[in-house]
């Protein structure tokens, strides 16, 4: 494997938590693969099945999912829909024999700097393991 | 055992006069049934509310021209059925009709459901052939039989569920040696048994899940399995999903016919998701080439997260894709998968909630923790 590649990675970050927990872990000063590109969203829960197709379709190596921890949620339920669209799209990447790893879901609170950081980085080096996305090089899309 | 009725007359004509009668003293106000036009073999569901028109109803006809659960939740959209009408269903179309009245798309009041222990439709295709007749005599000879008719749809084909759910009355088909001689229903409710009572026929107690019946379930499972290998998605997914799709003209058709994609407003038939001139060049310059117009892929992933986990198996979307992709095996797979994932049996009860609209908060309490 290519040391120098960097891989792409989306991360959709709820506002309430997630993304006040990745700007916690920047104020702190913690160290961030800028593998990570982010997208901020009101809730998990707006994270839309198509979004995270889209992103992995259009070739990003990996998409992360993040919200609030269950029972957390700013808008009382938003997460628990999203964990069922992940087991859904989870689902679908397994019987389609997709490559699982390129999606996946975490929670993150709004205090939890260490855990952004830790997933974040740990996630890449997964990533990287696995490889570019075949989809990004695919023409027949 | 159930309790049945049989009618000492052929099955299709038996089933007809039975619902004549009903038209005629006026139990029920209309029909909904296949109409055939004319001599040139093509039928098409109506309401038909006239005993004369009745004539050229045809019960039982072994064509889907299009999902009757779509069809029946068209005009059910905005309320319920005023009069009592008969509806003649294929188990899936009830199924799809199931899942259609559970979106708030359609009402199951005032309806008396008749169904048939399936033996499948023929493909579409088939019905503008010269010889169609005799394919009719040759499917029914196979449904009594209770074997697999090589010229009906591929979901029949590997279809298990051919008993239906949700019927007042089901008429016997498969497996059933007198098909010519005798019409058996079997009355599964009440309001069913009500109705049946002006059936000029004597009451028996009969079983419905035959020796046949099983052995068909039984070859249709490995026939299920045999089919899902062709459309294999194994190990080299992305790659054998990128040649499974890659004749797809992008027509829509597949999800403009399937039941359960009943959106006025199809997300993908709009521009929201069509990839914008930027897009296309940094892609183009990545790639090399570039696939025009792109986001099939997107398209039939992005319907399956939307209806697989619902997807009833019909086979319409198969039956009218124009460059003949086996799209229901793709999505009876994949649904089939969700659908052990959610616990779920699509058009089995109307209370029970989709998947995708609830949750429970001790489910899958694992993920997201890592």
């Amino acid at each position: 494997m290519n040391s120098k590649y960097k891989p792409n990675i989306i991360a959709f970050l709820c506002n309430w938590c997630s993304y006040t927990g990745a700007d916690l872990a920047g104020t702190a000063r913690m160290k961030i693969p800028s593998s990570i590109k982010t997208i901020r969203v009101m809730c998990s829960g707006r994270i839309d099945a198509l979004f995270v197709l889209k992103a992995f379709l259009k070739g990003a190596d990996g998409v992360m999912m993040m919200g609030c921890h269950p029972g957390d949620c700013h808008y009382q339920k938003g997460n628990y829909n999203t964990r069922r669209r992940y087991v859904l799209l989870d689902n679908l990447f397994k019987t389609l024999g997709l490559e699982k790893k390129r999606i996946g879901l975490w929670w993150v609170s709004a205090s939890e700097a260490n855990r952004y950081a830790k997933v974040t980085n740990e996630y890449t080096e997964e990533i990287k393991k696995l490889g570019p996305n075949p989809t990004s090089e695919e023409i027949f899309l | 055992m159930a309790k049945a009725v049989k009618i000492k007359k052929k099955t299709e004509e038996g089933l007809h006069d039975f619902l004549k009668s009903l038209l005629d003293k006026e139990i029920i106000k209309g029909v909904f049934i296949l109409k055939k036009m004319d001599k040139t073999g093509a039928v098409s569901y109506s309401l038909i509310t006239d005993p004369e028109e009745f004539k050229k109803a045809v019960p039982l006809y072994p064509y889907m021209p299009v999902n009757a659960g779509k069809a029946l939740a068209n005009f059910t959209l905005l309320g319920k059925a005023e009069q009592p009408i008969a509806a003649i269903l294929r188990p899936c179309e009830i199924r799809a009709f199931v899942e259609l009245v559970k979106r708030t798309q359609g009402d199951f009041e005032n309806f008396l459901i008749i169904s048939l222990t399936c033996g499948g439709v023929l493909t579409l295709k088939t019905i503008s052939e010269p010889d169609q007749d005799k394919l009719i005599s040759q499917y029914w000879e196979s449904v009594k039989k209770a074997e697999v008719f090589e010229h009906t749809r591929e979901a029949c084909q590997f279809c298990e569920h051919f008993l239906p759910l949700n019927a007042d009355i089901t008429v016997a088909a498969v497996g059933k040696k007198d098909l010519d001689e005798e019409c058996l229903l079997f009355l599964n409710t009440p309001k069913g048994e009500k109705f049946a009572q002006e059936a000029s026929g004597s009451s028996v107690s009969e079983e419905i899940e035959t020796e046949k019946v099983q052995q068909l379930k039984k070859k249709r499972e490995e026939l299920k399995e045999k089919y899902v290998q062709q459309t294999e998605t194994g190990e080299t997914g992305m790659k054998s999903l990128v040649n499974v799709f890659a004749p797809c003209l992008g027509c829509h058709g597949c999800s403009h016919v399937c039941p359960i994609c009943y959106c006025t407003l199809c997300e993908f038939d709009s521009k929201t998701l069509q990839y914008n001139a930027d897009g296309l060049s940094s892609d183009l310059k990545r790639k090399g080439g570039l696939k025009v117009p792109s986001g099939n892929l997107l398209f039939h992933l992005g319907r399956m997260t939307h209806m697989a986990v619902s997807c009833i198996s019909c086979g319409m979307c198969s039956d009218v894709c124009p460059v003949n992709i086996p799209v229901a095996t793709v999505f009876s797979k994949a649904g089939k998968s969700l659908q052990k994932v959610f616990d779920y049996f699509p058009g089995k009860d109307a209370e029970e909630p989709v998947p995708g609209g609830t949750y429970k908060e001790e489910e899958f309490a694992e993920i997201g923790e890592q």
